[in-house]
């Protein structure tokens, strides 16, 4: 099951106290996670914890999935960081800014699990 | 057992500066009245990954080198390149900042700071329209309508309500969050939005919509309004209105949502008209919330400098500046850049893929005191002293008020501000060789 979604991302307070630990785990637990909310989560058949794979036409990354009630249906958010980026919008509209909130979105559970920071930098070094 | 009172936290645009620090024996061993992001700033320095020596890549691999040797493999970069970024500079001191604008000057290279991911837009707008502004001390002490529009200052701003917006107590505005109306408009119902008296959910994108509603309103216009806009109905929109124009004192504080959503400085534009329209029946002001401690110091010491608060581009001889052309991300993008300099900013986490694609691609320097995502595909890293804690300096809160950071405690890193001048005399040398 796959379903649609606006991605945005933002700020947490947990990605904000690990901004100068970014290669510790704690970085990585506070930032490769997408919220939903519970119905969302329902119908891709995913329970906290279980790994989704998000996509956008700029690419993919795979996350944990996460409850928030706090999104209306069909409001996907990733912490910024690595992760979000990996699928957000390059695109700056002619202002300098990219594109990190409003992203069409696809998500469905996977097998995968999400890549640690150090293993998800060296894809772009690969590329 | 030294006790340091007042001393500045450089972590966010608030900039608290009631931070009382003990020291023992070179190590911060107690923090009072930081938030958790601050408490993680000051103490986590003895934990996170500092980075302990100058790097260069070899082989793939980051080796340590001697400080002149790295120095000089930076300076060589940068002398070599045809075009060179120059981005970050947020989570330093204005004299780095001011230092770096003279290097990037002596390099023609182009400049830019974090605001580029952040409030860039901010800045555009404010260049466009203007920004009627207020200091924080005067909304503590007079404003009685509080909005948060696209930002949740509980997690990134998280002592801003108690120390200068909802919660805090002043001259006038003395029964503090029972004086005052919080109002939250945002897309999602976040931790600031449960503290609010009113939450207004927008249809994610439709900023614009909604302010040009408001502003059709204040004006005597209401009749155009449809039913629902923005995904919120019209009832609610009127209340809104009215509410604003029977204040005393707004302040309209916004965030990222504003920033990075559809219309982008276009956002910022339309709130900018929204509060001199306001001004016509009350006093209103806007405050961007700032993210790095000193990302509005960049832009003073830039406007100052050069005429231009970001995205500066020296390769003409003279500052040049357009961001949707000059921007960092646009650079990237367009695979413009040969070489790159980063500093105190981590564009390896906070760039989209297609921007760190090209970084990887191309020489890059880094200046930080901590490993992060750039430092992996940085070719060149050059640690240096905390801002704030290891080395003192100068800092804009994110309503423009400069603050002194105070130095806490000895380093054996080098400040950016230092780093900055070594490489700006390197780089003559050996453009006098060439
Ligand atoms: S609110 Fe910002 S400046 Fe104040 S203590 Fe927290 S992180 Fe530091």
């Amino acid at each position: 099951m796959k379903i649609k979604a606006n991605l945005i991302s933002g700020r947490t307070a947990d990605q904000g106290a690990h901004l100068e630990a970014k290669t510790h785990k704690g970085y990585f637990d506070a930032c490769a996670y997408c919220e939903l909310n519970s119905a969302d989560l329902e119908r891709l058949g995913a329970s906290e914890g279980d790994s989704l794979k998000v996509t956008t036409e700029f690419g993919e990354v795979v996350v944990f999935a996460k409850a928030n009630e706090g999104n209306p249906e069909g409001l996907a958010f990733i912490p910024m960081g690595p992760w979000a980026n990996a699928v957000l919008s390059p695109d700056t509209h002619g202002c300098g800014m990219p594109g990190f909130k409003g992203v069409p979105a696809e998500i469905e559970v996977t097998d995968e699990k999400p890549l640690e920071m150090k293993a998800l930098m060296r894809k772009y070094l690969e590329d | 057992m030294p006790v340091i009172k007042d001393a500045v936290c450089s972590l966010c645009g608030s900039l608290c500066d009631d931070i009382t620090v003990t020291v023992e024996d070179n190590k911060i061993t107690k923090i009072e009245n930081a938030c958790i992001l601050g408490q993680s700033k000051f103490v986590g320095m003895f934990k996170h990954d500092r980075i302990e020596t100058p790097m260069i890549r070899k082989d793939g691999e980051l080796v340590p080198v001697p400080y002149e040797e790295a120095i000089e493999a930076a300076a060589k970069i940068l002398v070599n390149s045809r075009r060179t970024l120059s981005y970050g500079w947020c989570s330093t001191s204005c004299e780095a900042v001011s230092g770096a604008i003279q290097l990037a000057e002596e390099t023609g290279s182009v400049i830019d700071s974090t605001a580029n991911v952040c409030h860039g837009p901010t800045a555009l707008a404010a260049q466009e329209k203007g920004a009627p502004s207020a200091t924080l001390g005067e909304i503590k002490n007079r404003a009685d309508v509080i909005i948060f529009w696209g930002c949740n200052p509980v997690h990134a701003h998280p002592r801003h309500m108690v120390r200068y917006s909802s919660f805090s107590k002043g001259l006038f505005t003395e029964k503090g969050r029972k004086g005052r109306k919080m109002i939250v408009v945002d897309v999602r119902k976040t931790d600031t939005a449960k503290l609010a008296d009113s939450y207004i959910e927008i249809e994610q994108g439709s900023d614009l919509l909604l302010v040009t509603a408001l502003r059709s309103i204040v004006n005597g216009h209401e009749d155009v309004i449809p039913e629902t806009i923005a995904g919120v109905p019209k009832a609610e929109v009127l209340e809104l209105a009215e509410t604003l124009k029977n204040a005393k004192f707004v302040c309209i504080f916004f965030g990222m949502g504003v920033t990075q959503s559809r219309s982008k400085y276009k956002n910022g534009d339309a709130m900018s008209s929204l509060i001199s329209d306001l001004n016509q029946h009350t006093k209103a002001v806007m405050i961007g919330m700032r993210g790095h401690y000193n990302v509005t110091g960049f832009g003073q010491v830039a406007t100052w400098e050069t005429g231009f608060p970001m995205a500066i581009d020296f390769s003409k001889g003279y500052p040049y500046y357009n961001p949707g052309e000059t921007g960092a991300n646009d650079l990237l993008v367009r695979g413009e850049p040969d070489a790159a300099i980063i500093a105190a900013a981590d564009p390896g986490a906070h760039f989209p893929q297609k921007a760190i694609r090209h970084l990887a691609k191309i020489p890059v320097i880094q200046i930080d005191p901590y490993a992060n995502p750039t430092t992996e595909i940085a070719d060149v890293v050059i640690p240096s002293a905390i801002v704030g804690i290891e080395a003192e300096g100068t800092a804009y809160r994110m309503d423009a008020i400069s603050l002194r950071m105070k130095k806490l405690i000895e380093s054996k890193f080098k400040t950016d501000e230092e780093i900055v001048k070594d490489l700006t005399a390197k780089v003559r040398e050996l453009k006098r060789g060439a």
